[in-house]
């Protein structure tokens, strides 16, 4: 399997594999950049009611191609068909939320399984119709690209390639609205046909990725990258760059990863590639991760705690507390007996007097800016300048033995 | 006729009412509360957890999988909560990340996996197989005072009796403590109401409703059913109370016209076969909610500018 896997990788592993891999690895960057806007959006769940509401349109596009005498199975007519009423979809969700009390979840939610389920009974008419040959529209669900056609894959791949070229166009006014819906439409972008020029996109991506990873699982390609990716940076362009990396890297990976193994559905295994890219993000990212973070409290805990035990020193104070005495330990500033030396005593003398500093600048700078930045760590050094310090030193009057030092 | 209705319809009916209701009540809070979308991410995450439970007793049973799907519901819980607060991430894309990766492991667990002997399939798990529940020892009607006959029931008709009656209860006990933190979490605080466990004990509540409907009438009926309902009964009135008992009857209104149309409705135009029943209540409590937000009393949000209200 390893040697397959690699075959795959570098698009040897035969005609289909490669078709696939480059289909899907466009796709993957089309809806993962696509994503990003809808998520920085917060509206990443619109996209789970535009998949769903594919349903319909896929059985009504099959049975109109059927009267009219032609192969139902024609994935461009069913991408029309799914294209229409997922838009449908989209505008009642849009309708629903703007004009009635109920709020977007309820109306995602209400469209997706009323679509759905309409479509269940068209392919239930559908199986009827077709007496008992199958229509095999049921692949559509969970996506199926064994014995994909090559005018498939070319579908797939122009498609994914004019969405990218879509978020490329589209990049800035979807950037401004992503991030700040109120401040682009006071600079005069039109907020609700980008927002519909946003969607127009996700329900593109949707529907090009219906054959490959099914119409349940797009919504993962979709969200997933987007979500990892903001895990890295604070910009939104990167944002948007990186989750179309994401997405790219994680199709085609998956779709190598499916080309190497029997009973590897490609969908659920890029879903499964993208997840693992998350976990991964979420506990080790730089940052927002979960580490980093639990590494920042940890730092801020103890710098607290020697504060804390320099003050009771300084005070002359008893420390109970055993991580303050064993931080005040690690860094030479107490003996082992809890006597402090004498470092420890200059350092406590020093954060006595910085405590006094504080108390004086904040009777004589009374706004936010100076007196805000009191939080009992922030050094004053990096808040007044030298002349500012020395005016309050003259104030408080010069060192004076520190209580129980000597 | 009597016959064929008593044997054939009569159950799944009753099914299918017991189901709607018992997604509709809690459905009720969780839309007040936005968190609509949690049925959807519970019926999603149902298929790993069955998947897993057929692994490990290797027979298709009711009981082992409705524990794995509520099992599954409640790692699903857990991991929006986590990946919400650890990556401080919105709810819905949390949600969406959450439900999409286990339902992809699940349908990747069931291809890796022998399961070509028994009836286990996504599709079934999606739109269940309502038709099927039928009473073959019922004569007629006289079979409901028929104890041997009434031992033939289809099980499901009397698990979902026993969790719609169950929902039921829980609505009437919690009422007040659910009312007050579903409008006014603080003052509920203020009150001693412990917030955090109600609001973690509906979720709860609602995945059991899920997991029990899913088994007799698939997902789509359950997703459906926690929304449709309370969404079109929000709009027709500001009280919680009346609120809740419009959702029942549109549930129950969902659920018969919904049976009856997927039954009858193919052959009065001429067709042959049904068509699918979850799919067609699904749908019927979707127009239901249409004509809510068309015509409903409530349907504006208070305080909306004059040309927004239509």
């Amino acid at each position: 399997m390893p040697a397959t896997f690699l075959l795959a990788l570098t698009l040897n592993a035969g005609y289909n594999a490669a078709l696939v891999a480059v289909g899907a690895a466009l796709l993957g960057i089309a809806a993962g950049s696509a994503g990003a806007f809808l998520f920085l959006r917060k509206r990443a769940l619109v996209s789970d009611a535009v998949a769903h509401a594919t349903l319909p349109g896929i059985g009504i596009a099959f049975i109109v191609m059927v009267l009219l005498g032609g192969d139902g199975r024609n994935l461009f007519g069913l991408m029309v068909g799914s294209a229409v009423s997922a838009g449908l979809g989209l505008l009642l969700v849009d309708w629903i939320s703007r004009r009635t009390r109920l709020a977007e979840d309820a109306a995602i939610g209400a469209v997706l399984s009323v679509f759905f389920g309409f479509g269940i009974v068209l392919l239930t008419v559908i199986q009827t119709m077709s007496r008992g040959q199958q229509a095999g529209l049921e692949s559509f669900l969970l996506g199926s690209t064994a014995g994909m056609l090559m005018q498939d894959a070319v579908v797939v791949a122009a498609g994914g390639a004019l969405a990218v070229a879509a978020v490329v166009l589209l990049r800035r006014p979807m950037t401004l609205v992503a991030f700040d819906p109120d401040f682009a439409l006071a600079s005069g972008i039109p907020v609700r046909r980008v927002d519909l020029a946003m969607m127009g996109l996700v329900m593109g991506v949707t529907v090009i990725g219906l054959k490959l990873v099914g119409l349940i699982l797009i919504v993962a390609m979709l969200i997933i990258p987007a979500v990892t990716a903001r895990f890295w940076t604070d910009r939104t362009d990167r944002v948007v760059l990186a989750a179309g990396a994401i997405g790219g890297i994680a199709a085609y990976v998956g779709a190598a990863l499916s080309a190497s193994a029997p009973n590897l559905p490609t969908g659920p295994i890029i879903v499964v590639v993208a997840f693992a890219a998350f976990l991964v993000s979420l506990l080790f990212a730089p940052g927002r991760g979960v580490l980093a973070s639990a590494l920042r409290r940890r730092r801020f805990k103890l710098r607290v705690h020697r504060r804390q035990g320099l003050l009771a020193l300084a005070h002359g104070e008893p420390i109970l507390d055993q991580l303050t005495l064993a931080v005040l330990r690690r860094e030479g500033l107490i003996r082992e007996d809890g006597v402090a030396t004498e470092e420890g005593r200059a350092l406590a003398a020093k954060a006595l007097r910085d405590e006094r500093r504080w108390q004086v600048a904040r009777t004589i700078y009374q706004d936010e800016a100076i007196s805000g930045r009191y939080d009992v760590l922030t050094a004053i050094e990096t808040v007044l300048t030298r002349d500012q310090i020395a005016a309050i030193d003259a104030r408080i009057g010069g060192p004076a033995l520190v209580a129980g030092g000597a | 006729m009597d016959e064929a209705f008593v044997a054939l319809s009569l159950p799944p009916i009753l099914i299918g009412m017991f189901a709607a209701i018992a997604c509709a009540l809690p459905g009720n809070f969780l839309i007040l509360r936005r968190q609509a979308l949690i049925g959807d991410a519970i019926s999603h995450v149902v298929l790993p957890g069955i998947v897993v439970a057929f692994l490990v007793t290797g027979a298709v049973t009711t009981w082992p999988m409705m524990i794995g799907a509520a099992g599954a519901a409640v790692v699903a819980v857990v991991l929006i909560e986590a990946i919400k607060r650890l990556g401080r991430i919105e709810p819905g894309a949390a949600m969406g990340v959450t439900f999409t990766s286990l339902f992809a492991f699940g349908v990747l667990l069931l291809e890796q996996s022998d399961t070509s002997s028994v009836h286990l399939d996504v599709e079934h798990a999606l739109y269940g197989n309502l038709e099927s529940l039928i009473w073959l020892s019922a004569e007629g009607w006289g079979s409901l005072l028929d104890p041997v006959a009434l031992a033939e029931l289809p099980p499901e008709l009397g698990r979902m009796g026993a969790v719609a009656l169950l929902m039921v209860l829980l609505t009437l006990v919690f009422w007040r403590p659910l009312k007050l933190a579903t409008f006014d979490e603080g003052f509920a605080n203020t009150l001693g109401i412990p917030t955090v466990a109600l609001g973690i004990g509906l979720v709860i509540a609602a995945a059991v409703a899920a997991v029990a409907a899913f088994d007799a009438v698939g997902s789509i009926i359950v997703i459906a059913m926690f929304i449709c309902p309370p969404a079109a009964a929000r709009l027709m009135t500001n009280r919680l109370e009346i609120q809740v008992l419009w959702s029942v009857a549109f549930a129950v209104l969902s659920a018969l016209l919904g049976y009856v149309l997927a039954g009858y409705g193919p052959l009065w135009l001429g067709g042959e076969n049904a068509v699918s029943a979850a799919g067609m209540i699904a749908t019927v409590a979707g127009i239901l909610l249409g004509l809510a937000c068309l015509f409903a009393p409530h349907r504006a949000r208070i305080g909306a500018p004059r040309d927004a209200v239509g």
